[in-house]
């Protein structure tokens, strides 16, 4: 295989957007292009994630609709949906068309405009990606699997509200680094835990998670440029090459799983990826994990190899995953307070990554970051895509 | 009462006598706490200054919120409206909020407005609980009638209670069927809705004596919702 690299990267703000999806995408897309200074060279492929647009935005063949946005004709062009992993899986699509030699430069984007919904339209619609015989006819919802994973979790491995309150905590306080983030307000213990008033502050939606142990419903887009080899020597800038990517899937329903609590489908992508990489956990100088619920960063952090199986909250208790820890996680406040976009989520993480290991991540900067990785996880877990990424020496 | 004519005593709709807000202080999501007090008449021209560049902020309807609780409260401070008060969220005496209403009579409240300027740390669900706290538990009434202006206050108000429909009764905002919040539903949501701890220490308590508006960046920042799109 080619080797591929990320030449560029860039993001809307995520939050409540007024502009359109593609208008959005385009945005994103148009900031990518920008800090890829590709000059006269052409894009040869366009590749566009989102989950949601045909049901709540009426909209299909966003890959097209990109390309003659940006006009950027006559590359070619389609759209992946792979639920919350579809930002990951179209960076392996684009990926995958590098390395095959089939293109030199692909513009991959992630877009969502979910929050023309209301609330309880936007959770169905989030809820579909659900079994659904056994899980979604009775009523399941993403917080109702994650509230039940987590009461698991918590019985199995001594794991504590608090150890949920930090995660919030210390990814609340991240994004008020990130002007790209959609909540940019720091919480406290006290708030959203130990204070009488945290029940009114935090109120419960999936016991054991509350509300601030869930992501919220942001619109954005987020989009990466990759690169073959002879490109990116033409380029200025570090190049951040695509590592390892790995993918594994695990069962629909969530019960039907040996054992609920190890997120089998993170270990055997992960694993992948750093074999791909050459590299090991430990190689590892800043994640982003798929926290879209407090405990699933725990649970990641362990599953991907960083941590030991129930060990996950006992380095956070040590502040091992803070900004300023032996592993930064999430960086960017995660989708926990950058916001969850859906469809942009995956490419959003490795934005970051990328903007981390350029030493462009300002007020939230790793220091000497030279290795990333992420961890972009669909379904509850059912389908999991993790890369590695590392800068390399021009 | 400072001497007025006669003409303007007959211009006043007459007084029910009220009893005041005791103050109460609220440890917010961020740990800052926030003090909730009754604001004076002599205070209403800093509530107006506040609210006066919301007026055109159309995002989550807060321009018909804006120019409806300024009239609201113009009439208040010119006696114009029969028995309303007004609450004000302050966080080291910063405005993060305000709430109004009045009494329809002794038995039935009306609420009026509520207006968050300091989101996302739920002030506006705290202020509006403050509100139904004083029609039911310092003014003594049975029921309260409410309208949401908005979707959100829809989900705060009529979902999260629950509110009661009474349409029958066309409310003060705009002939719009109302809705009711009974005495019981009230404490039945109390412990999950209704916070906040008093006495207020006294450095608190001083800390909110005066009314300090916030800077129109946060406002804007905070109401109307930074610029998207930024890259």
């Amino acid at each position: 295989m080619k080797p591929v690299y990320i030449a560029g990267a860039g993001m809307t703000k995520f939050g409540r957007a007024e502009w359109s999806l593609i208008r959005l995408a385009s945005e994103a897309s148009r900031s990518a292009l920008h800090h890829a200074a590709l000059g006269e060279i052409p894009v040869d492929g366009v590749i566009v994630a989102n989950m949601g647009a045909a049901r709540v935005n009426k909209q299909t063949a966003l890959g097209s609709a990109l390309v003659d946005q940006l006009a950027l004709y006559p590359a070619m062009a389609e759209a992946v949906e792979n639920g919350p992993a579809s930002g990951a899986s179209a960076f392996k699509v684009g990926c995958q068309a590098i390395a095959s030699g089939m293109a030199d430069v692909v513009l991959v984007t992630g877009v969502e405009r979910m929050r023309v919904v209301n609330g309880l339209e936007g959770t169905d619609f989030v809820a579909s990606l659900s079994h659904p015989e056994v899980e979604y006819i009775y009523g399941v919802t993403l917080p109702s699997l994650a509230g039940m994973f987590a009461r698991l979790v918590m019985d199995r491995f001594g794991v504590e509200r608090k150890h949920l309150a930090m995660v919030a905590i210390k990814n609340h306080l991240n994004a008020t680094r990130n002007p790209y983030a959609h909540i940019q307000q720091a919480v406290t213990m006290e708030g959203i835990l130990t204070a009488p008033e945290a029940i009114v502050n935090n109120p419960p939606i999936a016991e054991p998670l509350h509300m601030f142990d869930c992501c919220p419903v942001s619109d954005g887009a987020a989009a990466v440029v990759l690169v073959s080899e002879e490109i990116i020597s033409k380029l200025a800038g570090p190049p951040v090459r695509v590592a390892g990517i790995g993918q594994a899937t695990d069962t629909h329903a969530v019960h039907e799983r040996e054992d609920p609590t190890d997120l089998k489908a993170v270990r055997l992508a992960s694993e992948k990826a750093f074999s791909m990489a050459g590299l090991t956990p430990a190689d590892v100088d800043v994640a982003e994990l798929h926290d879209a619920f407090t405990i699933l960063e725990i649970a990641e952090s362990e599953a991907a190899g960083f941590f030991g199986h129930g060990e996950g909250h006992l380095a956070l208790e040590r502040g091992e995953t803070a900004l300023d820890g032996r592993l930064p996680i999430n960086p960017s406040g995660g989708l926990k307070a950058k916001g969850h976009p859906v469809g942009a989520t995956g490419v959003a993480q490795l934005v970051e990554l990328t903007w981390q290991l350029r030493g462009e991540a300002e007020g939230r900067q790793v220091k000497d970051a030279e290795i990333a990785y992420a961890c972009n996880f669909g379904g509850f877990g059912n389908n999991v895509v993790a890369t590695v990424l590392r800068r390399e020496a021009r | 009462m400072a001497h007025i004519s006669e003409l303007e005593a007959s211009l006043r709709p007459p007084a029910m006598e009220m009893p005041p807000y005791p103050p109460k202080v609220i440890t917010l999501a961020s740990g800052e706490k926030m003090v909730v007090r009754q604001v004076e008449r002599d205070e209403i021209p800093t509530l107006l200054e506040a609210i006066y560049p919301l007026l055109w902020v159309e995002r989550d309807f807060y321009d018909i919120v804006a120019a409806r609780l300024f009239g609201e409260l113009l009439a208040y401070k010119r006696y114009r409206v029969k028995d309303e008060y007004v609450l004000a969220g302050l966080i080291d005496g910063v405005l993060a909020g305000m709430v109004n209403g009045r009494l329809v009579d002794a038995k039935t409240g009306m609420s009026y407005h509520t207006l968050t300027i300091r989101r996302g740390l739920r002030v506006g669900s705290h202020l509006f609980a403050a509100k139904m706290e004083y029609h039911v538990e310092h003014c003594g009434q049975e029921e309260i009638l409410i309208v949401a202006e908005s979707p959100i206050g829809f989900r705060r108000w009529m979902i999260e209670y629950p509110l009661e429909k009474r349409f029958e009764v066309q409310h003060e905002l705009g002939g719009v069927p109302s809705w009711v919040l009974p005495k019981e539903t009230y404490y039945k949501a109390k412990p999950r809705l209704v916070a906040g701890t008093r006495p207020v220490p006294e450095e608190l308590l001083a800390s909110a004596e005066t009314i300090v508006l916030p800077e129109e960046e946060l406002v804007v920042r905070q109401v109307a919702g930074e610029k998207e799109g930024e890259t």
